[in-house]
């Protein structure tokens, strides 16, 4: 049913007329108003207002087909590492911005064209579409009941408990093989996650110039990061060894320390604490120099290394943990041990 | 004669004549004698040093102290170095509005020729860093890529991956890098200003420093070149989702009311 097919009895000044189709009475007291009168647009009435929507619609499809053109032009003709200078976006890439805005204007416009074509040449006319009842008949029904219970008989599966048995057995058994994949997320971590890479002995190197560091390279209100001796970034474990190795060195007034045991474990002021927050283990190292607080930009946790590295703020629920450090023969900084305690978050048995 | 002569000792005569031999001595002494002392007092350096300690005691005693020794408003600059001060005024850093833990960046007020006399008095009153060369700072030999793994690893926790700064307690921030002059970069690290840690060329070296420089001019500088188009402040998920949420989404709902938008009804004549 288009809206051109009902014309003259639709327009609003017939429609007024119809008024309500139910009037209130004492089983309904709502009266049922109807549907309110159809308007018709310019577009049903005019010809001339209904052939430039039409226009303007096929401008729209034909400014995809251009663009789509115009995309794979650019995918030809574009150096993929041209830039230029568009005015609020600054330097970027010719080839993207190219792919881009033709990938956009061309399916940008398909819909455009689409929504403008339903709103101004399809039928806006309101129908009514009643509910009926989702139940089958009951012709239907008893002969879908009647089909399952013969194929039943003809199955035999009452009839021979052995089948049905095995059957069952076998479907019983086969989800078993999914849940066995789930050991795959094993196995359980033992005890790696309560020692790392530090021992007695091991040399701290600076991450920066590869070299062993001495005391005096470590000026007070300066931040080093070092890793342990003898581990290479080419190595296939760094990743995994410095996720809980990573150290920061840095240098306080040993005046200015707090915490007696923090003192003890030091170097002349020189302090090693772990890099890992003990919230969930982002590498924190946002240090500020005149406070002595490290904080971490995950979770704002922040702690005072002047002070056993004590939280005083954020959800961190213990101080970052301290390495024992020391000087060698040759005078140059070493660790004393391994940490005291497991780096990083908490975990279920860390105690 | 008699009269004559007696006329011509007038009493003040004596007072006369030894002003004018003050004179004569202090103008010799000051034309002859000193000169040759004054030779060895006379560099460029110390006439610089002289300079600076007048602009010092101007500017910068309220709160450093008569001689550099600090005050509670200010620390102590003795073994500071020629670097931070060229730093901390060349910024406009210095002089402070007020004494706190975060400076902002400001007008330059002093000329460069002033900040140079004030870093010789500064240097003068102990050993400390000097004012980088261009040689030191400059791009040539530096290793960008280098560079970027240096500035991720010692920098970019504060100052973000390309620069851009961000945020620190209490309302502290690390600035963002755009526009910093390269000297000033390697100032800072050097120095260490306000709460920034300092990376003395013990534990991050010249040529760390110089690469380290380059990779913020090739990511952060006038012409550095963004692929994707909009950085959107280059802070990351943050101002990316932000974006997202209000200009896609509200692109998407002004496409919605226009989709469902009454349409234009034909009147009847």
């Amino acid at each position: 049913m288009s809206s051109q097919d009902i014309p003259e009895e639709n327009l609003p000044a017939e429609q007024d007329a119809h008024g309500a189709v139910s009037v209130a009475d004492d089983k309904d007291p709502f009266a049922d108003p109807g549907l309110p009168p159809h308007e018709h647009r310019i577009q049903d009435i005019d010809e001339r207002a209904a052939k430039r929507s039409e226009r303007v619609v096929a401008m729209l499809f034909t400014v995809s087909m251009l663009a789509t053109v115009g995309f794979i032009a650019s995918y030809v003709g574009i150096p993929h590492d041209k830039a230029i200078y568009v005015f609020p976006i600054g330097h970027i890439n010719a080839l993207n911005f190219a792919l881009g805005l033709t990938l956009g204007v061309a399916l940008f416009t398909i819909g455009a064209g689409a929504v403008h074509w339903a709103r101004t040449l399809m039928s806006d006319v309101e129908i009514a579409d009643e509910r009926h009842p989702i139940e089958a008949s009951p012709e239907v029904k008893a002969k879908v009941m009647a089909d399952f219970k013969q194929g039943a008989k003809e199955s035999a599966l009452g009839r021979r408990k052995l089948i049905r048995n095995t059957m069952f057995g076998a479907l019983a058994l086969f989800p078993l093989s999914g849940v066995m994949l789930l050991r795959d997320l094993g196995p359980l971590p033992g005890t790696k996650l309560r020692h790392t890479l530090w021992s007695k002995g091991k040399l701290l190197v600076n991450m920066n110039t590869n070299e062993p560091l001495r005391p005096s390279d470590v000026a007070v209100g300066s931040l080093t990061f070092v890793k342990p001796e003898g581990l290479e970034e080419k190595d296939e474990d760094f990743q995994t060894q410095i996720a809980k190795a990573a150290l920061m060195i840095v240098r306080l007034q040993p005046e200015n320390i707090k915490d007696k045991r923090e003192l003890d474990w030091s170097y002349e002021g020189i302090v090693a604490f772990s890099k890992i927050c003990t919230h969930v283990g982002c590498p924190i190292s946002l240090y500020e120099q005149q406070t002595h607080h490290v904080l971490c930009p995950c979770h704002q946790s922040t702690f005072d290394l002047s002070d056993g590295a004590r939280v005083i703020f954020g959800p961190a629920g213990h101080a970052l943990p301290q390495l024992r450090i020391g000087v060698n023969d040759e005078g140059y900084l070493e660790a004393l041990g391994d940490f005291e305690e497991p780096v990083g978050p908490a975990f279920w048995e860390r105690g | 004669m008699k009269k004559l002569s007696a006329r011509r000792r007038h009493p003040l005569a004596a007072v006369v004549v030894l002003l004018l031999a003050l004179a004569a001595t202090g103008g010799l002494y000051a034309t002859l004698a000193p000169a040759s002392q004054a030779k060895a007092d006379d560099t460029a350096q110390s006439l610089a040093i002289d300079e600076g300690k007048k602009l010092y005691s101007v500017g910068c005693a309220t709160c450093h102290g008569t001689g550099g020794q600090g005050s509670s408003d200010g620390p102590s600059l003795v073994g500071v170095g020629a670097a931070a001060v060229d730093f901390q005024v060349g910024t406009g850093r210095m002089p402070a509005q007020q004494p706190g833990a975060q400076i902002p960046r400001k007008k330059v007020i002093y000329t460069q020729a002033q900040i140079d006399q004030l870093a010789a008095y500064i240097a003068s009153l102990g050993a400390g860093p000097s004012i980088p060369t261009k040689a030191e700072y400059g791009p040539d030999g530096a290793d960008i890529a280098k560079g970027g793994e240096l500035f991720r690893t010692n920098c970019a926790q504060c100052h973000n991956f390309t620069g851009k700064g961000g945020a620190l307690t209490h309302g502290k921030f690390a600035p963002s890098l755009e526009g910093v002059a390269p000297k000033h970069i390697y100032e800072a690290m050097q120095t260490g200003p306000q709460n920034m840690p300092s990376f003395p060329d013990t534990t991050l070296t010249e040529q760390n420093k110089k690469d380290i420089i380059a990779y913020l001019n090739a990511v952060n500088g006038g012409n550095t070149e963004s692929p994707g188009g909009l950085e959107l402040g280059g802070l990351g998920p943050v101002s990316e989702g932000l974006f997202a949420w209000i200009f896609g989404l509200g692109a998407l709902i002004a496409v919605a009311v226009w989709v469902a938008a009454r349409t234009a009804k034909a009147k009847k004549s």
